[in-house]
């Protein structure tokens, strides 16, 4: 499968390590990425709170590119997702929309090429037996809550997986011998809205109870598909543990990491080196099973 | 506490509020304040009213009192206000639209908030991508809170995941148009 | 010589508000055939129906013209005026310019007068061509069916029945009693439902009149007014009723257990089972899905044990073929399913319960033998959340109506909780609470003073749980604040809904039902028990959501209405039905496919063409089926089945008044 890839901003900076392992293992899995030439910065979170019409047109330029080369987007980062599938949505409900998109972008989106979620396309490549000669290991010891965080599984109406309890990745997770726990805070937001923006004290609390989730539904870790969640449960972890005076010792993967590290891939590859919260102890924990748990 | 005289404010932002119903495709008359919206808001603990008192400011006519709350600016966008709502009313959109509005009339709810979107935008015209570094640093010096997140600023640059130079595209030509354009069609950017 | 006389109606300002009656009255004097024409405040009124008639012998009128509302409000009422006045019925031609015009272009007056006028004059154009038609008469059977052994449907047969009728209730549980009899107590009044219902129950299976078709269901309903031939499935109940003494121990022993329906899932059953105790017939049934003997072959232990030899693994399913007069259907409600709530859990949480669940755990008979405790740890709950509205009054992902019965039961369960643990705590969340009913407001009252509930206005955004908790999260919109519960027990007054199969059986039986799958009746307000299909009436929650002292009185009313039909031995019949001109009929056999009532068939003619016999299909229409709905006429291609009153010859009339 080939798709235009749509890294963001986040994924050249704060969130290199998803851009990394993502690259990764589409190639193990046969996945083409052709990154959209000179794409640009979608605009989220700050151009829907601004304009409404530069919040559509903004992803509007990069879909275009995609649609000429006749593909499909693939987008790692949650927020970016939004406002792209956003843009679609708006092209193909509403012509009067689709000519005043084309006008400000000058060029042409007719809404064929879609906006899609990496989780999704991920989850649809490892279906089939097909997959199961490619893990290296199985992630056994892995408790993870899986966090799908606001902007994946959100509005409904274009969602590809439930927004109360998606199962998606945690399906995935499965796939790979990973225990994924059943807990009640995998779409409750992060607040990473205000926490890049002017109002982290506002994100303590709300960080401070997806921990505490966490914890009492026995995760061992964290596991997201958001530069944004990433940055705000792994960076301000150690500032909300200090608030409270707590440990919570939750270390936080992309999933594309942890599904490249069962794919073979070298941990320093995949990025897991660049966290926050330590995440190596863990990850050794899962490679020294390697040799009985091989698959 | 002061009574409000409802008639006269219905006439008065009757228009108004019809052109916010039509620009967010969302009708405030649907809302039977049950305030499902407002229990399972993320930042409701944080705002001056929950989000169903500002879909009832707009069933009311009382468009200034929402325009000029805090919380239209505390919105985290999550969408779950949205996905829950049993009249299937789109709060999170409203609260999008009114934010836009407000900034338009010259209301900031939040210096620091509006200061980080105007500076995010900023680097998106100038650049065609974000800037996070700079970002953090206009952020910082223009909010006046010159030190925060400088504890997380050296691991980041150590870690290789911030670049102390722009990230940019060669010929940002095409992103400055988007902006004049929507610029020309009255948006306020 | 045809003399039409125009008769506009003012309906008080209903139509005058925005037709001017008077402009249309004048316009009308010119159209052809009109000979009187004029308006007046209420034409159904009795001065108004006076000036109907007199006119009539004044003016020598023929045909009349009445410009009013809908004709399924006062078609009859005008049809039995002309009648008096000496006229056939079918000469009154109805225009409608209330629902057809003035409620419709509210704003618009000019444009509605001009349109009043242009139904009148097609009206006019449609009474001159109008024929005069005649009521036939058909026998009625005297004996009624019941569908539905609920309260609604005993209170229904027991009323015909002592009417003098022979009543048969067919129920498809095991046992009659129906959702009354899983309920503790009843609203306002707290009196124990058993031991109001049990007693009717006996009635009914005592009755001389009634007769008990349990464990049945309707296979298939022919026939019409009068003559429905019902055929009921009677499940193989694999034990002898005629046999069976009800001593129960075949219950006792048989090893097999599963979740027992009656007290939905907090209690097992056996395979071989009553519903309850108290159940009627109290003989028992065997569960063929779960008995060991049905799959395997092996166990047979209460064919073994049964003193009497009751038991019967042979038994068949029998069909049984009755002829009716009248149908009651009284088929009740079910539960919504509020698994569809994600931010309810999902149905997960064992300590998030229904309503209806609630009233197992509080009775006395129920599995708990009243003691209210957790499903999940049998702990004894402290803190408990009551939530209104869980699946009614939303549109996302319930249902949009209002469920009318749930404010008054949760009110009840607060009092029954704060009655027997007296140290616990009970909030209920609600959006608005609803009382409308004789001392219903009172009870609310003593809920909140005498029993100290909580009630928090406001929906709950959340249920997750914590620890052994369930954190139950809502706003206050009374404070403008979130609040947090943190509760043992959460109970759920989820929505009333129609029964999963509601539609297949209005299809069966040939009535409407709405989007929700309620069965509509046949007017709002002033047909509330009746259906579109003479002979069938309605009693009971399957009509919409609706508390017991509502259903029995809707089950007397329709049991009335019944009666009515059943006391004569024959009834008159609508005139309206369709007819076929065998000349030209083809026999192609198209109406019959056509026809949603099956009131068409195939008859063969034998005529003599040129000297010889020769023999043909024709199309033939049984006139107390049809219902005149015309959809043959449509479909037929050579144009030999018309409808009589509305012959195309009479809609292209009206056609030409409005467009030539």
């Amino acid at each position: 499968m080939k798709y235009a890839y749509y890294p963001g901003c986040s994924l050249s900076s704060t969130g290199i390590e998803y851009d990394m392992s993502t690259r990764e293992i589409a190639k193990v899995l046969g996945i083409e990425l052709w990154e959209i030439p000179e794409w640009n910065c979608c605009g989220a979170s700050s151009a829907h709170l601004t304009d409404h019409l530069l919040a559509l047109a903004l992803p509007a330029r990069n879909l275009a590119i995609a649609e000429e080369a006749g593909l499909d987007v693939a987008i790692p980062c949650a927020a970016c997702y939004a406002r792209s599938k956003a843009t679609e949505v708006a092209v193909n409900e509403s012509e009067e929309m689709k000519k005043t998109i084309q006008e400000v972008i000058e060029r042409k989106y007719e809404g064929k090429s879609k906006a899609r979620a990496l989780l999704e396309i991920i989850g649809e490549s490892v279906q089939g037996d097909h997959i199961k000669e490619r893990i290296h290991i199985l992630l056994t010891g892995l408790k993870a809550a899986c966090y799908y965080g606001c902007l994946l599984v959100r509005p409904a109406s274009t969602a590809f997986d439930d927004p109360e309890d998606p199962q998606s990745m945690d399906q995935l997770l499965h796939l790979f011998g990973a225990e994924t726990v059943d807990w009640s805070y995998k779409t409750e937001c992060c607040g990473a809205s205000h926490e890049t923006s002017a109002k982290p004290e506002i994100g303590i609390s709300i960080l401070q109870k997806i921990f505490i989730a966490a914890q009492n539904a026995g995760a061992n870790c964290l596991v997201t598909a958001c530069p944004l969640c990433m940055n705000n449960l792994d960076m301000r972890q150690i500032e909300v543990e200090k608030y409270f005076s707590t440990k919570y010792n939750l270390p936080v993967f992309y999933f594309t990491e942890l599904v490249g590290l069962a794919l073979g891939i070298e941990p320093s590859k995949l990025g897991l080196n660049k966290h926050f919260v330590d995440a190596m102890p863990l990850v050794q924990e899962v490679l020294n099973r390697k040799g009985g748990e091989q698959a | 506490m002061s009574s409000v005289e409802l008639t006269s404010l219905k006439a008065k932002h009757d228009a108004e509020i019809q052109k916010l119903t039509e620009q967010s495709g969302v009708d405030a008359s649907k809302c039977y304040q049950c305030g499902k919206c407002s229990a399972g808001c993320p930042v409701a603990f944080a705002m001056d009213y929950p989000p169903r008192a500002i879909i009832r400011f707009l069933q009311l006519g009382l468009l200034d009192q929402a325009l000029r709350s805090k919380t239209i600016w505390l919105c985290a966008g999550c969408h779950t206000c949205s996905v829950r709502c049993p009249k299937e009313v789109d709060i999170a959109t409203v609260m999008e639209t009114l934010r836009i509005l407000a900034k338009k009339k010259g209301y900031i709810g939040d210096k620091n908030i509006d200061l980080f979107h105007n500076a995010f935008l900023k680097s998106v015209e100038r650049n065609g991508r974000v800037y996070e570094a700079g970002l953090v640093l206009t952020r910082n010096l223009f909010g006046r809170q010159f030190f925060r997140d400088t504890g997380h600023g050296l691991p980041m640059v150590q870690k290789g995941k911030i670049s102390m130079l722009p990230h940019s595209i060669k010929d940002n030509g095409e992103v400055k148009k988007i902006f004049e354009n929507v610029r020309k069609r009255g948006g306020n950017v | 010589m045809k003399r039409v006389g125009v008769f506009v109606c003012h309906c008080g300002t209903n139509i005058s508000g925005t037709v001017d009656c008077a402009q249309v009255a004048e316009a009308a004097k010119d159209f052809p055939n009109v000979e009187y024409s004029i308006d007046y405040k209420y034409m159904c009124s009795e001065p108004g129906q006076e000036m109907i008639k007199k006119a009539i012998e004044e003016h020598k009128l023929n045909r009349i013209v009445v410009a009013s509302c809908s004709p399924r409000m006062h078609e009859p009422t005008f049809q039995n005026c002309v009648e008096r006045a000496g006229l056939n019925p079918y000469y009154v031609e109805m225009a409608n310019i209330r629902e057809h015009c003035s409620w419709v272009h509210p704003n618009e007056k000019e444009g509605a007068t001009e349109k009043a006028i242009d139904l009148v004059r097609m009206a006019v154009a449609k009474a001159v061509r109008n024929q005069p038609l005649q009521k036939t008469t058909i026998p009625v059977t005297d004996r009624a069916l019941v569908i539905g052994g609920g309260i609604a449907g005993i209170q229904a047969a027991l009323d015909l029945a002592n009417a003098g009728h022979v009543v048969d209730i067919v129920e498809r549980e095991p046992s009659i009693g129906g959702k009354m009899a899983q309920i503790d107590k009843t609203f306002p009044t707290l009196d124990c439902s058993a031991c109001i219902l049990t007693p009717k129950m006996v009635d009914a299976a005592a009755h001389p009149n009634i007769n008990l078709l349990t464990y049945s269901e309707i296979e298939k309903v022919d026939g019409f007014v009068g003559n429905f031939d019902v055929t009921i499935r009677q499940k193989a109940r694999s034990i002898k009723m005629d046999v069976c003494t009800g001593c129960g121990i075949c219950m006792e022993k048989c090893p097999v257990k599963v979740d027992s329906e009656f007290e939905l899932g907090l209690a097992k059953r056996r395979a071989i089972y009553t519903p309850f105790p108290q159940a009627i017939p109290n003989k028992p049934v065997i569960d063929r899905e779960h008995c060991t003997y049905f799959l395997r072959g092996k166990c047979g232990i209460c064919s073994k044990l049964c003193p009497a030899g009751a038991v019967d693994y042979t038994q068949q399913d029998e069909l049984l073929t009755r002829r009716y007069g009248a149908i009651i259907v009284a088929t009740g409600f079910e539960l919504f399913d509020y698994s569809v709530y994600g931010e309810y859990g999902y149905g997960k949480y064992p300590d998030v319960i229904t309503g209806l669940q609630f009233e197992r755990l509080i009775n006395a008979s129920g599995p708990t033998m009243g003691k209210l405790q957790r499903p999940s740890d049998k702990k004894e709950p402290k803190n408990i959340v009551i939530i209104n509205c869980v699946g009614s009054r939303d549109e996302a992902k319930g249902k949009s109506y209002c469920s009318r019965t749930c404010c008054m039961y949760s009110a009840k369960h607060a009092s029954l909780i704060r009655d027997k643990i007296k140290d616990s705590n009970v909030y209920v969340f609600y959006m608005d609470m609803r009382t409308p009913g004789k001392g219903y407001e009172e009870f609310y009252d003593r809920s909140r003073e005498q029993y100290g509930t909580q009630y928090i206005r406001g929906r709950v955004s959340k249920i997750y749980p914590l620890n052994d908790k369930l954190i139950v999260r809502g706003e206050d919109t009374l404070l403008s604040q979130p609040v947090e519960v943190e509760a043992d027990l959460v109970i759920l007054a989820t929505a009333m809904v129609a029964q999963p199969d509601a539609d297949k059986l209005a299809q069966k039986i040939g009535i409407g039902y709405d989007k929700d799958n309620f069965y509509t009746e046949a007017h709002p307000k002033l047909a509330p028990v009746e259906t579109h299909t003479q002979g069938v009436y309605l009693a009971g929650a399957c009509q919409g959501p609706k508390d017991i002292p509502d259903s029995v009185a809707q089950a007397s009313a329709a049991a009335a209405k019944a009666c009515g039909l059943l006391s004569k031995p024959e009834i008159l019949t609508e005139p309206i039905v369709t007819e076929v001109d065998e000349k030209t009929c083809a026999g192609c056999g198209t109406c019959l496919l056509i026809c949603p009532y099956k009131a068409i068939d195939l008859k063969t003619l034998t005529e003599r063409i040129a000297g010889e016999i020769v023999e043909r299909k024709v199309a033939t229409v049984n006139e107390g089926l049809c219902q005149g709905c015309g959809a043959c006429t449509v479909a037929c291609r050579s144009g030999s089945i018309y409808l009589k009153h509305y012959t195309d010859e009479q809609i292209l009339a009206e056609v030409n008044a409005l467009c030539l």
